[in-house]
């Protein structure tokens, strides 16, 4: 994964960027945005957290109700959407039905008074790029869905802008063309260097295209880290819960004890956890912990943490196995284990020790009692 | 290589060994047979109500009985004359007999009407003739003699050759009429005297103003229409109500109002001379105008509906794709959404254009004489003059034009993407 160093230029900036559209309730709450030039930026989060907005108010066809965003320090506020120089790519792809394929690539071409022969040696090149490189004179209507979706591809791209936005641009493709899509895209951005802004609320195609993840929940950025960072380190409940799977535990804190929290489960157990959150003496806490990060049985010998559970279901998935246990009267805590390492002896209804180090129980935001 | 040319060649056989496209066949067969038999009674009723009467409209419009049923043994002799000089004895003495018995039937008025249309002139003539029957003659007299007697125009060869024309049962004279032809001696069709000439102007006519309340029909209902596409859901609703609030009452309704509004004592001109605008009333009832005015106005639902169906199944991506590329939104309405809409317009002009060329009413009521179009010839050739000959042959015109504009149309925009729904 190349992660973007944090010294890299800026090439899109939202400042306190506010969005309405009736008046009453914000849409988006106070942005703050820096897209790198050159990253794969996706914008990840529930259905409504407003990903589509920000993206519009990108590309112009939404206007900030308030706040600035810049592009290479130009304001865009007031320049119109056909001058912004921004490719799009559209959910339902807007291919233009009454032209050939190559009449849709050669368009933004055409509006930028290229000659014909630049015209058509650039068409071919973007054709290539998507490897279609013999449909040009085909209609759209004659194209499968995942061509359509690489023909709306290259003409976003064919006039080398410097931000193409994608909104959603796979949803409408089966699992497996848009798992091969996705890595099609990548490949793309890496072999182009062109900034592109993503926006989906699939986790797991945030996690494997891009450099940076922001994850949105009511209009408000969550998090903003690379993938790897997301997924061990969330910062709130929020995104630990929306990415990737998680075990949540309430507690009381007892004490602070450096980065850590002494922490009493509802068992009456005592665990450690990493304090993510800062927390008042007294409060309760939820913390998270990944479900590959469990140990058991003999493994889990050696953790900080360790505790009694309950075997309730056997669950199978080919490359590993979950189980499902009661822990800390929880009886939702799952626990990955590769099928290698699962004890053939184990039965439902077994007691076996549960485990942990105090690094992977993360305490975050606290809970109103 | 080898194995797969040769499994290639083989026809292909469905298990039972049968080959797999006579399989195919068969089956498609049988589908259709089935759905044959599930709309046989919409057929049936569509036959009956719809193209029998074309076919009889189509049939009248030649259709030509008067002289074959009242001078039945006249005609059988005529149609062995060789036309040169008067026919011979034994003609006279058979339309002597077929006169004697129209008398007594009571038919020769129509004899006489139908025979004067060709020479103006033959109804007294016949009248004339049929009074004198039976004829009471010397022995030994010749009938030919006689006839010429009681009217010498029977001794001109014209008058039997108008008859001998119409020996027939059927005829062109309605349709060359309506299409300001006459047929010569020889039977070929020449174009008739300018003063006799009257269908071709009103064709033109019809076509003519047809085509201008199209295009303001166009000019008028796209903007319309684009905006009900575009506007927000709860105004695009009232707005489609206020289109199709014509439709709740009368077209004679609605021109009688378009009158009170246009006439030089109405609502408009009154108001622009209260306003000083004008001094004298403006002529906008009972002129061209006027037409137009209230034609426009009745057919523009008939665009609003198939264009604003089309625009709204136009995603507001497409716009926006088009914009995001670097285009101009004004002209990217033209590239790219103005040419999704032609289909839609084009159903609903031919709509609105295949309406005017028939229409009636408005030009009848709102219309001075120089506003008139073909329908209104229909109207009086079936109402006030009983010639169901003419009238159906202009109707006749009529539905070959229509039929000829839909040809175009379908080969033009594709027939098969016309859609009214
Ligand atoms: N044009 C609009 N007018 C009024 N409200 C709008 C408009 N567009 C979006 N909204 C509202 O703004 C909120 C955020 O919408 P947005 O499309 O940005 O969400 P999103 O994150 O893209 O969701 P999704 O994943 O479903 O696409 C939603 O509650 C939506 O109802
Ligand atoms: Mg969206």
């Amino acid at each position: 994964m190349s992660i973007a160093p944090p010294s890299q230029d800026v090439l899109v900036s939202f400042r306190a960027v506010q969005k309405s559209y009736d008046g009453e309730s914000l849409i988006v709450k106070n942005l703050d945005l820096d897209i790198r030039r050159g990253e794969f930026l996706t914008l990840l989060g529930p259905s409504g957290s407003g990903k589509t907005t920000c993206l519009m108010m990108l590309a112009g066809f939404e206007t900030p109700t308030h706040g600035e965003i810049r592009l290479e320090d130009r304001l865009l506020n007031n320049v119109p959407p056909h001058k912004r120089d921004i490719g799009m790519v559209f959910q339902n792809y807007a291919l233009f039905p009454h032209m050939t394929v190559a009449e849709n690539l050669a368009y933004p071409l055409t509006i930028r008074k290229l000659s014909k022969s630049e015209i058509a040696e650039k068409v071919k090149k973007a054709l290539g790029m998507v490897k279609l490189d013999n449909f040009g004179h085909r209609y759209p209507g004659q194209l499968s869905g995942g061509q359509q979706q690489r023909v709306a591809l290259a003409r976003a791209l064919v006039f080398n802008p410097k931000l193409v936005l994608m909104d959603e641009p796979l949803g409408a493709l089966d699992k497996q063309l848009r798992e091969h899509m996705q890595l099609e895209i990548k490949h793309i951005h890496e072999s182009l260097g062109v900034t592109v802004v993503y926006v989906t609320h699939d986790q797991s195609e945030a996690l494997t295209m891009s450099d940076r993840v922001a994850v949105f929940k009511d209009g408000i950025i969550q998090q903003i880290d690379a993938a790897n960072v997301l997924y061990e380190a969330p910062a709130n409940s929020f995104v630990a819960n929306f990415i990737g799977e998680n075990n949540t535990l309430a507690g009381e804190v007892l004490a602070a004890e450096g980065d850590y929290y002494a922490v009493r489960l509802a068992g009456g157990d005592v665990v450690r956890a990493l304090a993510v959150c800062p927390s008042d003496k007294g409060a309760v806490t939820s913390m998270s912990i990944r479900p590959e990060r469990v140990r058991l049985a003999d493994q889990a010998a050696g953790c900080e943490n360790r505790l009694a559970g309950r075997l309730a279901e056997f669950i199978y998935f080919g490359d590993h196995v979950r189980l499902r246990l009661e822990v800390a009267g929880q009886n939702g805590f799952m626990v990955k284990v590769p099928v290698g390492q699962l004890d053939s002896g184990w039965r439902v209804g077994d007691t076996l020790d549960v485990g942990w180090s105090a690094r992977d129980l993360r305490a975050l935001d606290p809970l109103a009692a | 290589m080898m194995s797969e040319s040769l499994v290639m060649d083989a026809p292909l056989t469905a298990a039972d060994g049968v080959p797999l496209a006579v399989k195919l066949k068969r089956q498609a067969r049988l589908k259709q047979l089935k759905a044959l038999g599930l709309i046989a009674p919409l057929a049936l009723f569509l036959l009956l109500t719809f193209l029998l009467p074309i076919g009889l409209l189509l049939k009248r419009s030649v259709d030509n009985p008067e002289v074959v049923s009242v001078l039945p043994q006249t005609s059988r002799l005529l149609a062995d004359w060789d036309q040169r000089g008067l026919p011979s004895e034994a003609v006279f003495n058979a339309l002597a007999a077929d006169l004697t018995r129209a008398r007594e039937e009571k038919t020769v008025p129509e004899l006489a009407k139908r025979l004067n249309m060709e020479i103006s002139g033959f109804r007294s003539l016949i009248q004339r003739t049929a009074r004198k029957m039976p004829l009471e003659l010397a022995p030994g007299a010749s009938v030919r003699d006689r006839f010429i007697e009681i009217d010498e125009r029977w001794g001109d060869p014209d008058h039997w050759h108008a008859i001998a024309r119409n020996a027939k049962s059927w005829t062109p004279y309605y349709v060359y009429s309506a299409l300001d032809l006459r047929e010569t001696k020889s039977g070929t069709p020449e174009l008739a005297p300018e003063e006799e000439r009257a269908f071709l102007k009103i064709f033109g006519r019809t076509l003519w103003m047809s085509l201008w309340v199209t295009i303001w029909c166009i000019a008028l209902g796209y903007p319309i229409a684009y905006w009900l596409a575009t506007l927000p859901k709860r105004q695009s609703n009232l707005l489609m109500i206020l289109v199709l609030l014509p439709f709740w009452t009368s077209v004679l309704v609605r021109v009688a109002a378009w009158i009170v509004l246009l006439q030089s004592e109405g609502l408009i001109n009154r108001a622009l001379m209260g306003l000083g605008v004008i001094d004298s009333p403006l002529p906008l009832a009972f002129n061209r105008m006027g037409v137009y005015i209230a034609m426009v106005h009745i057919l523009l639902p008939f665009i609003i509906l198939p264009t604003y169906s089309v625009m709204k199944s136009i995603p507001a991506t497409y716009m926006r794709a088009a914009i995001s590329l670097g285009d101009h939104p004004f002209a990217a309405f033209w590239k790219i959404y103005f040419p999704q809409t032609v289909a839609g317009v084009a159903a609903g002009a031919l709509l609105v254009f295949i309406m005017c060329i028939g229409y009636y009413i408005t030009p009848a009521l709102l219309g001075g004489p120089e506003e008139q179009m073909v329908s209104y010839f229909v109207a009086f050739y079936t109402n006030v003059t009983i010639n169901w000959g003419m009238a159906a042959a202009l109707g006749s015109l009529l539905l070959v034009a229509t039929m000829t504009l839909y040809a175009v149309y379908s080969k033009l925009v594709g027939a098969n993407r016309l859609s009214l729904g």
